[in-house]
């Protein structure tokens, strides 16, 4: 057995089991907190199919930033609230995972049909298509299919920034405003 | 290169169904918003997948625009469940029901 299978047998166990854990976790934290050990799995996979660069950026940006935005709120929200068990709808659990699995069986029926299970990727990917170092190949492409949808990558997260600041602000001067409506 | 594509495929395919019952069946609205997450990250496991299948980069390049959009997404979802949590002091959607008949 070569490293790269066992890798991929020692993580794709963790990374479905910390998946399942943030779903059954009752504690918010403790759901975000396997949802990082998640995205460490998923940062493991991008190593295995040669998209080192990906790799680093799915730690800083996702298990960094993004989860660190999460706790952030989650702690600014109270972390000792439990969900309501009361059921509004009564099927929707059960439900909710019969269509779940369907939608499972259906996407690895598609995986079958369209890519097969003995399908493996061109041998000399590293040499090929990352030749000069994955980080330059990505840029090339980037800079120049793609650099238009770049570009409008960075107003899109100038929207966002403004967004967030408005959503989020507290006015002060407006009456009531702050008040609980419920 | 010793682990087949589909493996890899089927992985980010239970990550997705996980991510999407978690969406149905949970209350707290954090939770959801990381249950999104968690499909997001599914789909970009497809993407760099599919990208390592046809010995192209083009997977990793949409991967990539995939993160920004939901780096942005975070950012304006947080801002909207707390600016609820402000008006409703709870973060649970069953509570979020003006819009109901």
């Amino acid at each position: 057995m070569e490293a790269g299978q066992i890798a991929f047998w020692v993580f794709a166990p963790v990374s479905i089991g910390s998946a399942i854990a943030m779903l059954l976790q009752r504690n918010a934290v403790y759901a975000a907190l396997f949802l990082i050990v998640n995205f460490f799995t998923l940062a493991v996979f991008y190593l295995l199919l040669s998209a080192p660069f990906l790799f680093v950026v799915q730690i800083i940006v996702y298990a960094g930033a993004i989860m660190v935005l999460f706790l952030f709120v989650i702690m600014l929200l109270g972390v000792d609230r439990d969900e309501s068990l009361v059921e509004r709808l009564r099927a929707q659990r059960p439900l909710a995972i019969v269509l779940g699995l369907a939608v499972l069986v259906e996407l690895v029926v598609a995986i079958r049909a369209g890519v097969g299970f003995a399908t493996k990727g061109p041998v000399d990917f590293d040499r090929t298509v990352n030749g000069a170092g994955n980080v330059e190949a990505l840029s090339r492409v980037l800079f120049r299919e793609y650099f238009f949808p770049f570009e409008v990558t960075s107003v899109l997260l100038i929207v966002a920034a403004i967004a967030a600041m408005l959503l989020a602000h507290r006015r002060r001067s407006a009456a009531g405003d702050d008040e609980v409506v419920a | 290169m010793s682990v087949p594509i589909a493996y890899f495929l089927v992985v980010s395919a239970a990550l997705f169904t996980i991510g999407s019952v978690g969406v149905l069946v949970r209350r707290n609205a954090l939770v959801i918003f990381m249950s999104i997450e968690l499909q997001l990250n599914a789909v970009n496991l497809a993407l760099v997948a599919f990208s390592r299948m046809h010995g192209a980069l083009d997977g990793q390049v949409l991967a990539f625009f995939s993160m920004v959009v939901a780096a942005a997404e975070v950012v304006v979802g947080l801002a909207i469940i707390v600016a609820v949590y402000r008006r409703r002091r709870s973060a649970d959607v069953d509570d979020v029901s003006l819009l109901r008949w």
